[in-house]
């Protein structure tokens, strides 16, 4: 079976041709580079994405933040209940790269922090 | 009045690279004024990932990306203004600036470089006919609503403008919760990048309508629903196409526009189709010594390419202020139409490879993009896709044009 994919690595979203036999894919047209390939192959197997959000804070404010690591598709929303589930309470304000949450719903992700905020 | 070497106006990814670079390049004396009251630009409500790729060869957000930008920065003696508004520069390079910390000042700079980015086109879009109730916002608002205040907007909504900020919307309100029942857009194609349709819009079902615009608004008080209908080749509504979709949202993603008040305060002429200044390979504008970069010169969709240019007139400026910028020619660059527009429109010295940022204005498929100087092909490259939502660059090499050269022209040609 063959289809359209557009990869989403990185901005020049190439248009990838896939052939699957299956579950397996046999052929990748297309990609500009070789991370296509690989895209094209979790995204038929296993699609998974990386999820930015934000948290509110014990205090009251809203900082970035992402899973460190892609989570599988299926999971996104459950994710993101979690993530809102947590509220911080940073004593010393927040650094790029704290970890709020380890191994979020076992994905092997972690939730990480993505700008400084420091209390005034 | 205080003296100073540079003065950098704008404190986000443009500004800050500019910077650094003017201050690696010799400058010292470098003061930047940031009306907000922090450095990052609008990177700070990007919360999605996808900055950097080219720069730093990872996938950050932006707010990521404004720290790094930042954190190089704040290892220099720059001196950083927050919370300052430029309100004026005269031809003459004196800036007249307003804080609450030091009320009304006047800083007279040896150079300038102009970063004030771009703002959101707004007010075409609301020549729809119907009421004007509340639940109406532009898509860089309700970004700055859900994102920085944590207040979501609302939970039915509807985006007429599929550029990237209405896609990273479409999927930001969805993650919160939200339901995204149509994004429509009056063109036959998207303007924003294909991994955003992908993964704003196809990852999460949400429909997105081409050649399609709100024809109505409804509601008293707050917008219960929209009619929308499709539309020809000339953008005119086709009647019985109308169909009604119930929303308690309408987020306008119309497009962005540079911020250019105060280049005009200085009486610089703007491209009318940029919207930016007109300016050199150097990133100089009409008057010496005043440099812009990001996207108060043209909108970019892509963080790296700002930076790229931010240093290009951080460099450019450090020559200027030690009286070194080579300027050998005056030739025009100009485009076929196909390619809208591309930057920079004036090439005064060609002793070193110059890239030529452009946008094409439609969808081409295999097309080869030219550089003619007089009529003579000096570059080409074959492009198996050109959209108008992504900038490319092509090159045109050292000492491909003279100062005999009366035109260089970029332009696209079947293969
Ligand atoms: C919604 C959105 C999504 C994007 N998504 C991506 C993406 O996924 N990947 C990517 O690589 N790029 C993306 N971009 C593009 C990129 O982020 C921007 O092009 C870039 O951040 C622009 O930088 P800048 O420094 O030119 O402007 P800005 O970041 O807008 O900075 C301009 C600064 O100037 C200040 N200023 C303006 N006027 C004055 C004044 N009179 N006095 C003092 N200060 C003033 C402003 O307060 C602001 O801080 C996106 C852009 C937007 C808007
Ligand atoms: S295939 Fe490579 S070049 Fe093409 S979009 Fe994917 S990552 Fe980018």
């Amino acid at each position: 079976m063959k289809k359209n994919l557009t990869c989403i690595v990185c901005p020049l979203g190439c248009l990838l041709e896939v052939e699957q036999e299956g579950n397996e894919v046999v052929s990748v047209e297309g990609n500009g580079c070789k991370r296509g390939r690989d895209y094209a192959v979790t995204e038929c197997t296993n699609p998974q994405r990386v999820i930015t959000t934000t948290v509110r804070t014990q205090d009251g404010y809203i900082i970035p933040v992402k899973t460190d690591k892609a989570i599988p598709k299926s999971m996104i929303f459950e994710c993101m209940r979690d993530i809102n589930s947590l509220c911080p309470d940073g004593q010393n304000g927040y650094t790029v790269g704290d970890i709020l949450c380890r191994n979020i719903l076992g994905t092997d992700a972690n939730v990480v922090v993505c700008a400084d905020v420091r209390k005034v | 009045m205080r003296n100073v070497d540079l003065v950098i106006i704008g404190g986000g990814p443009a500004g800050m690279c500019a910077a650094v670079s003017a201050y690696n390049a010799g400058v010292e004396n470098i003061l930047i004024l940031e009306r907000d009251s922090h450095l990052g630009g609008i990177l700070q409500q990007c919360i999605h990932n996808g900055f950097g790729l080219h720069r730093y060869k990872e996938e950050l957000t932006g707010p990521e990306y404004a720290f790094r930008c930042e954190a190089e920065l704040r290892k220099l003696p720059v001196e950083v203004q927050c919370n300052t508004m430029v309100t004026d520069i005269s031809p003459e390079k004196m800036i007249t600036a307003m804080s609450s910390e030091r009320g009304i000042e006047k800083i007279g700079a040896k150079a300038i470089i102009l970063a004030m980015g771009c703002r959101e086109r707004s007010k075409g879009a609301l020549n729809i006919p119907g009421t004007r109730p509340s639940g109406i916002f532009s898509a860089g608002t309700a970004q700055k609503y859900v994102n920085m205040m944590g207040y979501m907007p609302g939970k039915n909504v509807v985006i007429l403008g599929s550029g990237d900020i209405g896609l990273i919307m479409a999927r930001r309100m969805t993650l919160e919760g939200a339901r995204v029942h149509a994004v429509c857009e009056v063109m036959p194609y998207s303007g924003g990048l294909a991994r955003n349709i992908q993964q704003c819009l196809n990852d999460f079902d949400i429909p997105l309508y081409l050649s399609h615009t709100v024809t109505e608004i409804h509601g008293e008080h707050r917008i219960e629903g929209v009619t929308i209908s499709e539309v020809d080749e000339k953008m005119k509504p086709i009647q019985g196409t109308e169909r009604f979709i119930e929303c308690d949202t309408l987020l306008l993603s119309v497009g962005l526009i540079p911020e250019n008040e105060l280049s005009r305060s200085a009486g610089l002429n703007l491209d009318s189709v940029t919207k930016g200044c007109f300016v050199d390979q150097n990133r100089e504008t009409e008057i010496e010594g005043v440099f812009a970069c990001g996207n108060v010169l043209h909108v970019h969709d892509l963080a790296d390419f700002v930076s790229e240019e931010g240093e290009i007139a951080g460099e450019s400026a450090a020559l200027y202020i030690r009286n070194e910028l080579k300027k050998s020619m005056h030739v025009p660059v100009v485009t076929d139409g196909k390619i809208r527009y591309s930057v920079p429109q004036i090439v005064t010295d060609n002793t070193k490879n110059i890239r030529l940022y452009y946008r094409a204005g439609a969808v081409f498929s295999d097309v080869k993009v030219n550089v003619l100087a007089d009529g003579v092909v000096v570059n080409s490259v074959k492009k198996k896709k050109l959209v108008p939502g992504e900038m490319q660059y092509i090159e045109l090499k050292a000492n491909s044009v003279s100062e005999n050269t009366a035109e260089i022209k970029v332009c696209i040609d079947k293969e």
